[in-house]
């Protein structure tokens, strides 16, 4: 008999269970049920001037983030303004074993914010000030509700910005993107949220303020910050966070270059990078994605093209003058039909905004999208992006793909319409085949998005369970009770031991011959 | 997002085009930033998203109560919609909908009679400026937020002395409670139409272009007040009038969407669509009249505050080619709080706005405040020692001087 593939238990998970197993898998000790009005009662008594919401039709809103295909009510949510109260927030709620859910802007794309009906959802959308800016040392100290791109806006006036731009970097918060060590179109170049923060004072699960890391390049001790950006809520709440400022390139314009097929732009980053060339960022769009772009930014894309890749090369003059030149004979020869080149920073800005824009400007063509987030290695991009067209053919949804193309991160954007019986399933179960997939062809299954409830299974596939209950180890070390964020990120042992039982035949994962990354 | 209409709501012709609407959003949050309640207050039901989810609820057949209160604390200033690349159209689905949300939940007595009184004043010249004498002898007796928004005079303004005899003519229409409260900016625009060869011609006993109405939900009062209006200015444009100058931006907003709300009425949609098309930004009429020579003196540099119903850039546009500095602004929520009559319904978030949107005016250290929009200026003027007016004032002002002013007439008088 032959085993059955990592495909196959994808197929089979039930979307529904899904969900409730996240609301029943224990907290610590935390109590499952809900907790009575009395707690409300008393945070409010407590922690004074914190506006608690606790009415059904006031939670709705807040049961899903950018994720909305699983949704849970919270118990309430909380709105503070300063860190003394959030403090307070997480000793009672620490007292009383009450799970605590952080939430950012709610852009996250694997449930990290999802909320628990028997949990207080912490929203640190009223952190939003600038605190410092400090154009010597270039770092900026600022609150974790900032959007990313309120960093760079106050940098700019003294020629810096903050380098790790995700595509939701107008409404995504820098607590968020710390929690999920978010990348962004120019991480190639860059590096993620974790080479930009030079540390972050958070509050403990038991509700102690700490600071991780220090402004000096290296500090003594563990390297704890590392440990807690892309934590996902689990470790920590981020009130505070200094990041790096970068002095703005003298100069950056950005190559447009249209391909008849997606094969030859996919074989066409393979060329580039191969020179080693190191553009400053390397985007891929299909037809799908530039057509819905260009429907909101009129950035006027090539609307017919098959694939347009996006490259920018930044720095002195001379140098971005060379590298142009140098991309756009490699794009041509890899058989770009056409090319422009941005001549102002007004048009390099717009290109790079129907990019940013893709995945909810598909929206247009879809009521609803499921975004994946693989990330597999460059040189079987063309096999992959090959096969997921076969795949969206074979379940009858389309599929766009628009991603970060330099580093071989995929984000398969599956188009459905939930108000359709069944298509939500179809739609996971085809996730889950272009998950398979990518772990055939030798990558990963999160690439940036994070893990939230979305890719807990599987987690079960790319770990094994000593490498797991090391995982838990490091969640207990810094919340025993395991009253933050419990449930995400991080599967439980008999949650993969339950998916292994229907899953691994004679204790072998799935493609145990490949190398994982 | 997906939305399962109540069963009650199936049948409800509103339901279904919210629903229509609703299923454009794809939750990401894009739109956030852009809102200024969300800035204010932080709160996701204060944002363009969870408004659309607290309508979806309703059309699903929960609550009601918390989404009217958070609808009726959105300004409809529709900065959200540029913001969605999705292309949902946010201010449409709120309009649509509201009807539905007041049946769920219906507004307590006091509110109701606030919005009665408001729309019963407001959009009537006459008893606004009744009511504005009125109160003024009641202002020690008033509470401070009224008496605050209280004008401290009616400006008496200076007579027209105008040229006749121009071939080309246009119809300038004073919004209600400007043509009482700062009736300078229309006749600044009429002394401006007078140097350009144009006929000004003031539309006779002007009321209330809609939107007051429009936007309280009232729709049949306000379509009243529509096709009153048509009948009103049609004999003009059909007399040669070439277009329909309306100084308050969001009036002229307003009468551009004349055809999507007559759209269906055949005794007035034809008329409905040529006066839509006829009207004229006064920014767009200096700028083909190509008035748009150096006039302005190197002064200090004014602080504009642009509408959320003006096109973005246009005004901006014309103080550049006449080399009127605009001093620089830290950045603040699109919206002043002003938002026709917000100002006295939410009177709390929108002075938190008016003070943000206010420090950032004042911030490049300007001579003056320049808006668009009456309603806007009114409710800054409240919040700042600078003097707020219409920049068509201050262009004519310059005129007047004689800076760089004569212009050139297309048709020399
Ligand atoms: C259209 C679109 C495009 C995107 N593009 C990218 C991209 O290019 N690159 C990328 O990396 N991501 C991308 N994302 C995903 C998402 O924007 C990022 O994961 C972002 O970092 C989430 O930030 P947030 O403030 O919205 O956090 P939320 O979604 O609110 O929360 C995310 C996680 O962070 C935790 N959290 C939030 N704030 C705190 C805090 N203060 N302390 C501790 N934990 C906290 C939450 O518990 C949750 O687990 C995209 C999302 C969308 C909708
Ligand atoms: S930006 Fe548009 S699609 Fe995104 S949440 Fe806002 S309204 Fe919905
Ligand atoms: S119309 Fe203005 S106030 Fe209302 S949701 Fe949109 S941006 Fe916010």
């Amino acid at each position: 008999m032959t085993p059955p593939s990592l495909g196959s238990f994808l197929r089979l998970r039930a979307t529904r269970q899904e969900q409730t197993d996240v609301q029943h898998e224990p907290a610590g000790t935390a109590s499952p049920a809900c907790p009575p009005q009395d707690i409300l009662r008393r945070l409010r008594r407590e922690v004074p001037g914190c506006p608690f919401l606790s009415q059904p039709e006031e939670l709705r809103p807040y049961e899903c983030d950018g994720l909305t295909a699983y949704r849970e009510t919270p118990w309430a949510v909380a709105i503070p303004e300063s860190v003394a109260q959030v403090q307070e927030i997480l000793r009672i709620c620490h007292a009383l074993h009450l799970p605590v859910i952080p939430r950012g802007a709610g852009t996250g794309l694997s449930g990290g914010a999802l909320p628990r009906r028997d949990g207080l959802l912490l929203s640190m959308a009223r952190f939003r000030k600038i605190l410092a800016l400090d154009p010597l040392n270039r770092t900026a100290r600022v609150e974790p509700g900032v959007t990313t791109r309120a960093i760079s806006e106050a940098a700019a006036p003294h020629g810096l910005f903050y380098a790790p731009d995700p595509s939701s970097e107008v409404a995504c918060t820098i607590g968020g993107n710390i929690a999920e060590n978010a990348g962004g179109l120019h991480c190639l170049k860059y590096g993620l949220t974790i080479h930009n923060v030079l540390s972050t004072k958070i509050v403990s699960p038991d509700g102690e303020l700490l600071t991780l890391g220090a402004e000096a390049l290296d500090s003594a001790g563990f390297d704890l910050l590392a440990l807690f950006v892309g934590s996902e809520g689990l470790l920590g709440v981020a009130v505070e966070a200094t990041v790096r400022l970068l002095p703005r390139p003298p100069l950056a314009r950005l190559i447009v270059a249209a391909f008849a097929s997606v094969d030859s732009a996919a074989a066409a980053v393979g060329k580039l990078i191969g020179r080693g060339f190191v553009p400053a960022g390397l985007e891929m769009m299909d037809n799908l994605a530039i057509r819905a772009a260009e429907k909101f930014v009129h950035a006027g894309y090539p609307v017919d093209a098959a694939a347009l890749l996006l490259c920018e090369c930044d720095g002195p003059p001379e140098e971005v003058d060379e590298q142009i030149a140098l991309a756009e004979g490699e794009l041509r020869e890899a058989g770009a039909y056409f090319l422009r080149v941005s001549c102002s920073e007004q048009e390099r800005l717009l290109l790079w905004k129907g990019r940013k824009s893709a995945f909810p400007a598909a929206g247009r063509m879809a009521p609803d999208y499921y975004c994946m987030d693989g990330t597999i290695p460059r040189r079987a991009m063309p096999e992959a992006l090959r096969r997921i067209g076969r795949l969206s053919k074979e379940y009858g949804l389309p599929v766009a793909n628009v991603f970060h193309a330099g580093d071989g991160n995929l984000h398969p954007l599956i188009l459905y319409d939930a108000s359709r019986p069944e298509e939500l399933k179809r739609a996971e179960h085809l996730g889950g085949r272009i998950s398979e997939l990518c772990v055939e062809l030798g990558g990963v299954i999160t690439g940036e998005h994070g893990v939230g409830v979305e890719k807990l299974d599987q987690m079960c596939i790319q770990f094994r369970a000593p490498e797991l209950a090391q995982f838990h180890r490091i969640k207990a070390a810094f919340d025993p009770d395991g009253i933050l964020n419990p449930g995400k990120a991080v599967p439980l042992l008999h949650r993969c031991a339950e998916l292994g039982a229907m899953h691994v035949h004679g204790g072998k994962l799935p493609f145990p011959e490949l190398e994982r990354f | 997002m997906e939305v399962r209409l109540s069963k009650s709501m199936q049948d409800e012709m509103a339901a279904r085009e919210g629903e229509r609407l609703i299923r454009a959003c794809v939750h990401c949050g894009f739109c956030l930033p852009a809102c200024p309640t969300y800035r204010v207050v932080g709160d996701e039901l204060d944002s363009p998203r969870g408004r659309i989810y607290l309508i979806k609820e309703v059309l699903e057949g929960r609550g009601g109560s918390v989404a009217r209160q958070h609808l009726d604390r959105c300004l409809l200033c529709r900065a959200c919609e540029p913001a969605c690349p999705s292309g949902v159209q946010y201010g449409r689905l709120a309009t649509v909908t509201r009807p539905l949300v007041t049946a769920q939940s219906p507004r307590p007595p006091m509110d109701r009679l606030l919005r009665w009184m408001i729309g019963a004043v407001i959009p009537h010249p006459v008893r606004l400026s009744r009511a504005i004498s009125l109160a003024r002898l009641l202002r020690p007796f008033l509470p401070a937020r009224l008496a605050e928004k209280l004008p401290s005079g009616l400006s008496v303004p200076p007579p027209l002395a105008l040229r006749q005899n121009h071939p080309r003519r246009m119809l300038i229409v004073p919004g209600c409670a400007q043509s009482v409260l700062s009736p300078a900016t229309h006749l600044s625009l009429a002394r401006i139409c007078d140097r350009l060869g144009i006929e000004p011609i003031l539309s006779p006993g002007s009321g209330c272009c809609g939107a007051l109405f429009h936007h309280f939900g009232s729709e049949e009062r306000a379509i009243r007040q529509i096709r009153r209006n048509i009948d009103l200015w049609w004999p003009a444009l059909e007399a040669g009038a070439e277009a329909l100058l309306i100084p308050a931006s969001a009036c002229s907003l307003m009468v551009r969407e004349y055809p999507e709300l007559l759209g269906s009425d055949p005794a007035y949609a034809e008329r409905a669509h040529r006066i839509a098309a006829a009207v004229k930004d006064p920014a767009d009429l200096l700028l083909s009249e190509k008035i748009d020579s150096l006039i302005a003196p190197s002064t200090q540099a004014v602080a504009l505050h642009c509408p959320c119903t003006q096109q973005p850039g246009l005004v901006e546009t014309l103080f550049r080619r006449m080399g009127i500095r605009l001093s620089p602004q830290p950045d603040s929520p699109a919206c002043c709080g002003a938002a026709g009559a917000y100002a006295l319904l939410q009177p709390q978030l929108s002075s938190e706005l008016r003070t943000w949107k206010a420090a950032a005016l004042e911030a490049g250290g300007p001579a003056e405040i320049l808006t668009a929009n009456i309603g806007c200026q009114l409710h800054l003027a409240g919040g700042t020692r600078l003097r707020v007016r219409h920049w068509i004032e201050l262009i004519d002002e310059y005129q007047a001087q004689g800076l760089g002013g004569e212009v050139r007439p297309t048709h020399p008088a």
